[in-house]
């Protein structure tokens, strides 16, 4: 599937920032199943970019602004080529080993309750029980949209309805983590074709023998074609599309616009 | 007297009656120096101390926030023979250390050939995934390590513990020579002793080694978290001996991937910083997003090459108490040869031999959770009420990967002024190595630590401890001169 992409973010401050330094996770990279047709990243700002990447394998691009800024606008437009693969992700570049992945973080600990639940769920062979856990989270949360949260980890949100698919994800991982399975975030799109808030989260566990594959508890499903993988962490903060600092007072606000259309199908 | 069956380092097994007869100048010195000039020169370096602001910070005690610690004016004295061996040991084991930090951020060889259960690393939080992949400039991680020993007899010494982050206490090294040289002359025309004072040259040599693209001429800094610190005095020290600016975070800024420091003259770019600020806060974009403290930007120029940070990020996992026990090994599988500073001997109680040994002999040993600190979760055997090594018992069976065992030590002691008169007490030791591009160092010297309450074996300074100068000397020590 041949998938644009269209991710803006704004920024807008109260006061002229007099320093801007960003550390930005919004470029895929390739694997078997997804090739980079053609990425870029514009900034409205006299900014110096600088490509790298992190411990994870993510494609990094920092981010140099000088002030006075009292607005930033990152604009970042793609194609993307992907292939169905059943969630399974293959020929990703990994620096680091799938035991690392059973770390939990804060946002992604299970109380009592989420770790009761993943244990009920999930039953089964270690492929299947995990498609439970997916769908077992999908039947008590139908409603997950990409839409800014208020950032609550796995056990808060879990006691709540209505979780954004960041939220949905990082409770997908404690669960799983609490299961003895390596899990890990993912952040990326879904090409419906419709305009969302924020970018879409989901999630990678570790099987045996098969590999990393992904569950996003918003479908209760693997990810398919349609979807753009672009970075992974433990945690949604450690996979964040953009992270930054700034000098300078007063309040920020910001605003993320996301379109992922599917153009066609390649055959 | 002297604890019982504890190795005197200056009066052998013999008492003062008999000292080891390298030191007989040393007995000669105390003979003929009364017990109150010793005590007079002894407070006249404390007062030398307090003036310079040389202070530690005891936390959660507000009466006295700043204390100086303790100085005990009799020295420890290592003979060149026995330093030689030692410093063949530490070389040995900080080489270890850096190529353990190369692999284990690297290729995770010693993993793959199971040398060290993967999950002690990668489920640790001291291993920081965010610089995996990264070598530093010139392949070196630990620039500056303390090694904590401890001594039971004449050739045994043990490795305590590492410290491969920020190891502080070279300014006590080198503030106690400073007291001894001058209230103490009489004991430098007496022995052959090795100076310390080119400790701020060594390690200002150090820094310009492992600056990227081998730079002549690198600015190098002192990044401090500010004066708030208990070891901010060091920090200044450190910085002003070795001639280059003390900064704080805010002072630096990362620009297209290079670092520079703001001075009134501008912006000069910084490429070795030797940092005195913990992992966490140094960089909020790759390690603590909620943390304002810091520079931004730090690890992408570092992951760029284009900055040198003494120690480097990560380095926890080397000298992280469940590393600790797997160091035989890991010095065996680089150097290819046995460790020639051993550790303390250690029972993992994760392997069924060693749980039977410790179930066996619970009232001998010291039993410590893997991960406990500050003394919870542990038994000292040999004092332990029947009550309590039931209760361990239970717990090494429910848990024993969560364990481990220790014999306990008879530290060496080192005789000490103390309200009546000189009398042995029970120190421990921490030299300073220092690796660069061009090699690595041992200074010759250190911080003795002392416990100075009798019988103790803490020589923490929140609890009671002191310091001592530590000489090396350059020969075998003499009679009387």
């Amino acid at each position: 599937m041949r998938i644009a992409v269209d991710h803006r973010t704004h920024y807008r401050f109260s006061e002229p920032q007099a320093r801007i330094v960003q550390m930005l996770r919004l470029t895929p990279t390739d694997t078997q199943d997804q090739t980079v047709v053609s990425w870029s990243i514009g900034v409205d700002c006299d900014a110096r970019l600088r490509h790298g990447a992190d411990g994870f394998g993510n494609a990094i691009t920092m981010l140099y602004a000088e002030g006075p800024i009292a607005a930033l606008d990152i604009t970042v437009i793609g194609e993307v080529l992907t292939m169905e693969a059943a969630g399974v992700i293959r020929g990703s570049h990994e620096p680091l080993p799938p035991l690392l992945f059973l770390r939990t973080t804060p946002a992604t600990t299970a109380d009592a309750a989420l770790a009761a639940f993943a244990a009920e769920a999930a039953a089964g062979e270690p492929l299947d029980r995990l498609h439970r856990l997916n769908a077992a989270f999908h039947a008590r949360f139908p409603d997950v949209a990409d839409v800014r949260d208020r950032g609550r980890g796995a056990a808060e949100a879990f006691g709540c309805t209505a979780p954004s698919s960041r939220e949905a994800a990082q409770m997908f991982l404690a669960a799983a983590r609490s299961l003895g399975v390596p899990a890990r975030y993912v952040s990326g799109y879904r090409s419906d074709g419709s305009a969302h808030g924020a970018p879409h989260g989901w999630a990678e566990a570790h099987v045996a023998g098969l590999g990393w594959v992904g569950f996003d508890p918003a479908t209760g499903l693997s990810p398919d074609e349609s979807y753009v993988r672009v970075a992974i962490g433990l945690d949604a903060a450690g996979a964040a599309p953009t992270a930054g600092t700034r000098s300078g007072s007063g309040a920020e606000e910001l605003d993320v616009d996301v379109i992922a259309e599917p153009l066609g199908r390649e055959e | 007297m002297a604890a019982s069956g504890a190795f005197d380092e200056i009066w052998g097994h013999g008492g003062p009656e008999a000292p080891r007869p390298e030191f007989a100048a040393l007995s000669q010195w105390i003979a003929d120096t009364p017990p109150a000039e010793l005590q007079r020169r002894q407070q006249a370096a404390e007062q030398a101390f307090r003036q310079l602001g040389i202070t530690f910070a005891v936390y959660g005690d507000s009466e006295a926030a700043e204390r100086i610690i303790p100085f005990d004016i009799v020295p420890r004295i290592f003979l060149a023979d026995e330093w030689a061996r030692l410093s063949e040991g530490l070389v040995q084991r900080v080489q270890a250390i850096n190529a353990f930090l190369e692999d284990i951020y690297g290729d995770r060889r010693i993993l793959a050939e199971g040398v060290i259960p993967p999950e002690l690393v990668l489920m640790n939080e001291q291993f920081r995934p965010e610089v995996a992949g990264v070598r530093p400039p010139h392949g070196v991680w630990a620039h500056i390590c303390g090694i904590d020993l401890v001594r039971t007899g004449p050739d045994e010494f043990f490795v305590l513990e590492d410290n491969a982050r920020t190891p502080s206490g070279v300014s006590y090294m080198l503030e106690n020579r400073e007291a001894m040289i001058r209230l103490c002359p009489e004991l430098f025309r007496d022995f052959r002793v090795a100076p310390v004072d080119s400790y701020p040259d060594m390690l200002r040599q150090t820094m310009q080694s492992v600056a990227p693209g081998g730079n002549a001429n690198p600015v190098c800094v002192v990044l401090t978290p500010g004066h708030f610190n208990s070891a901010y005095y060091e920090h200044s020290f450190l910085a002003d001996s070795m001639g280059i600016e003390l900064v704080e975070p805010a002072d630096l800024v990362v620009d297209d991937d290079i670092v520079w420091v703001r001075t009134i003259a501008g912006r000069v770019r910084v490429d070795v910083i030797y940092r005195r600020i913990d992992d966490d806060f140094l960089d909020p974009l790759a390690f603590r997003p909620d943390s304002m403290l810091g520079v931004p930007g730090l690890i992408a120029a570092y992951r760029a090459g284009n900055v040198a940070i003494l120690n480097a990020p990560g380095n926890g996992i080397a000298d992280d108490k469940a590393i600790y026990s797997y160091m035989p090994e890991i010095v065996r599988f680089y150097s290819g040869g046995e460790a020639k500073l051993p550790n303390v001997e250690t029972y993992r109680c994760r392997e069924p031999d060693a749980l039977k040994y410790t179930l066996d002999n619970l009232d001998k040993l010291v039993v410590k959770l893997v991960d406990g600190s500050g003394g919870y979760g542990m038994l000292v055997g040999p004092t332990a009420t029947r009550a309590q090594i039931t209760e361990f018992r239970a717990a090494l069976e429910a848990e024993p990967h969560r364990y481990i065992a220790q014999p306990t030590l008879a530290l060496s002691t080192v005789p000490t002024v103390t309200e009546k008169g000189l009398a042995p007490r029970h120190v421990d030791f921490r030299p300073f190595v220092l690796t660069g591009s061009d090699g690595v160092r041992v200074v010759p010297g250190g911080l003795t630590r002392v416990a100075l309450r009798e019988g103790s074996l803490v020589v923490n300074s929140s609890q009671g401890g002191g310091t001592k100068d530590s000489f090396v000397l350059l020969d075998q020590g003499a009679g009387a001169a």
